[in-house]
């Protein structure tokens, strides 16, 4: 391929709408644009002046698929803006239903996304109907796995999108604790299926191994998504409240999101499945580790790709931990932490399926919102994404534009990238400037 | 039964959060292996590369419209299809989408209107019907699911598929 120009309109098996434009010269990759191209709908403004009880309910409509991390993320900064404290009983309440998430998201994306590019053919809607079938068996395991996580969901936050019963300082209503057996027993029925598709994205053949750099939210105590420090690949760790001082925010004039590199490197960098396995993969539950022990010894891996399996591995953790909280766990009543408004500013962290979920809220002493911005994981994942393609491109500019075009959104799709959480986001010290 | 017995469905999203979307994935868990009997999914871009709005019988909408081009798009989809159904709260009402029409002047900041010039942005975000017939809608935020299963049903029959 001597000159060409490589466009991909939309790129599919994604949530929301992103592009993709090569342009090669005699041999070269001379401009490559990865481009998110959902319109921003500026929710992060729209929330100045409303009451900070009104917020997150509102915010988690950034995302259909995630909405419960926004939901989580944003309640967690409103907290600390306020000086409440959750429970200890509702923190492993959110735990649970975060679980629920994490075993739904990462099931699409893996099953209806990524499923069909390990079978080599277009869709889900192509895989026969036959039970001998590894495509169909695993078609169907996806059924159970996210049932389950939406229905665990379901029990304790009311709705596995958009879910009602999260507020701030507690839960508007107490899960009905006589439906945890059953929900324990169909946890341990879907354990078989999860490690099935452990072996199966474990099969993956892609390689694509580039030097990125790593970052999460990583707990001292165990695999936590909720809680913990920022943690970094060299090792820098910084607290939820000076998460921003680790990014340096990059306007992609052809982008409708921002990109972000690290502000002490300027190097771009990886959130995700895959790095939070690579960073503290000794924190998985016991039982995981066992089970996915063979499957855990890839990691460290620099293998893009990688993050498939990675949240495969994830979702048998998610159940694995549903399962210890559920049966250990002893429910009081108990009403949501409430007390009289007043201005602060509080910092929200969570690992959000697809990486590290910022969200900052300023209040003023009627507890209304003054200022709100979040940073979402596939804007920090945009620059890692397009310096991937360019590596891609680069080496494999002797294939047909068919295949690169292929492997290029199979690539993009690794990230399990989400355009709508990507345009929805005002940068504080942007808006200042 | 091939696909001249099927339903030609497209599924098409505009300016939202997709969690209408997200919802058919889930209840695809239930009804794919009794979809795909009568259903041909033409148009479906979070789940097939491969995809065509040439034909159609039913365009599934869900969103609300943000620009121009977007507008040129749905138009385009009502050329080609006999019916359209809007899905969830930003196609049928363009909330919450549409929240940006009730920022005043002073708020449009710079950032904010970074963006509005450099892309396409209408002055106002807009529910689908201000453009386009709508025939048939399925609101919520999601949709409705069990209202959704009756519209699909409706189609069915009025195709003679079932």
């Amino acid at each position: 391929m001597h000159t060409a120009d490589i466009t991909i309109e939309n790129i599919t098996k994604i949530e929301g709408t992103a592009g993709l434009k090569v342009k090669i010269v005699d041999d070269k990759v001379v401009d490559l644009k990865f481009m998110i191209k959902d319109y921003r709908r500026f929710y992060a403004k729209a929330v100045e002046g409303k009451p900070f009880v009104a917020v997150p309910s509102f915010i988690s409509r950034i995302c259909g698929t995630c909405s419960i991390a926004h939901l989580l993320c944003s309640i967690e900064a409103i907290e600390k803006s306020q000086g409440i404290i959750p429970s200890d009983q509702t923190k492993l309440l959110r735990r649970l239903t975060y679980n629920g998430l994490m075993i739904r998201d990462h099931a699409l994306h893996l099953y209806f996304f990524v499923l069909p590019d390990l079978l080599g053919i277009d869709s889900i809607l192509d895989i026969p109907d036959e039970d001998g079938n590894l495509g169909h068996q695993l078609l169907h395991d996806s059924f159970d796995i996210k049932e389950v996580g939406s229905d665990l969901s379901v029990m304790i936050s009311g709705a596995a999108i958009h879910a009602p019963l999260p507020t701030v300082g507690g839960f508007l209503k107490m899960p009905d604790p006589s439906l945890f057996p059953t929900m324990i027993d169909r946890l341990e029925k879907i354990r078989v299926q999860v490690l099935r598709g452990i072996e199966a994205f474990s099969k993956m053949p892609d390689v694509l191994v580039r030097n990125s750099d790593y970052l999460c939210l990583k707990n001292s105590d165990h695999y936590d998504f909720l809680e913990g420090n920022i943690v970094n690949s060299s090792g820098r760790i910084t607290t939820e409240e000076h998460f921003h001082d680790f990014l340096h925010s990059v306007i992609i004039p052809y982008s409708q999101s921002e990109g972000y590199i690290f502000s002490d490197t300027h190097d771009d960098y990886l959130v995700g499945a895959l790095a939070r396995i690579n960073l503290e993969k000794e924190l998985l539950n016991q039982r995981t580790k066992t089970d996915a022990a063979k499957y855990l010894d890839i990691f460290p891996s620099n293998n893009v790709y990688h993050n498939n399996l990675a949240q495969a591995i994830e979702i048998l953790n998610c159940v694995d931990d549903s399962i210890e909280i559920l049966k250990s766990i002893k429910l009081v009543e108990e009403k949501p932490i409430t007390q009289p408004p007043k201005a602060g500013v509080g910092v929200g962290v969570v690992e959000a399926p697809r990486g590290t979920l910022y969200h900052h809220v300023e209040t003023d002493s009627k507890g209304r919102i003054k200022n709100y911005d979040v940073i979402v994981p596939t804007a920090q994942n945009q620059i890692n994404i397009e310096n991937d393609l360019k590596k891609y491109f680069g080496a494999n500019l002797d294939k047909d534009e068919q295949t690169l075009k292929l492997n290029a959104e199979k690539i993009i799709r690794a990230y399990d990238p989400c355009m709508s959480c990507a345009t929805n986001f005002l940068k504080i010290k942007w808006i200042r400037s | 039964m091939d696909n001249k017995q099927k339903l030609k469905i497209g599924w098409f999203s505009f300016t939202c959060c997709e969690d209408s979307t997200i919802l058919l994935t889930e209840m695809l868990n239930r009804h794919l292996d009794e979809w795909k009997k009568v259903i041909d999914f033409q148009h479906f871009k979070a789940l097939k590369t491969n995809n065509s709005i040439e034909g159609l019988d039913v365009a599934f909408v869900e969103g609300a419209i943000s620009s121009e081009l977007q507008e040129a798009d749905l138009k385009k989809i009502r050329e080609n299809c006999k019916y359209l159904v809007t899905i969830g709260a930003c196609a049928c009402t363009g909330q919450p989408s549409s929240s940006r029409n009730a920022f005043m002047p002073e708020e449009i900041n710079y950032k904010i209107a970074f963006y509005m010039c450099h892309f396409d942005y209408s002055k106002d975000v807009q529910k689908i019907s201000d453009f386009v017939k709508v025939d048939d809608e399925v609101n919520g935020c999601p949709m409705n699911p069990d209202i959704f299963v009756k519209i699909v049903d409706k189609y069915l029959k009025l195709f003679n598929i079932i």
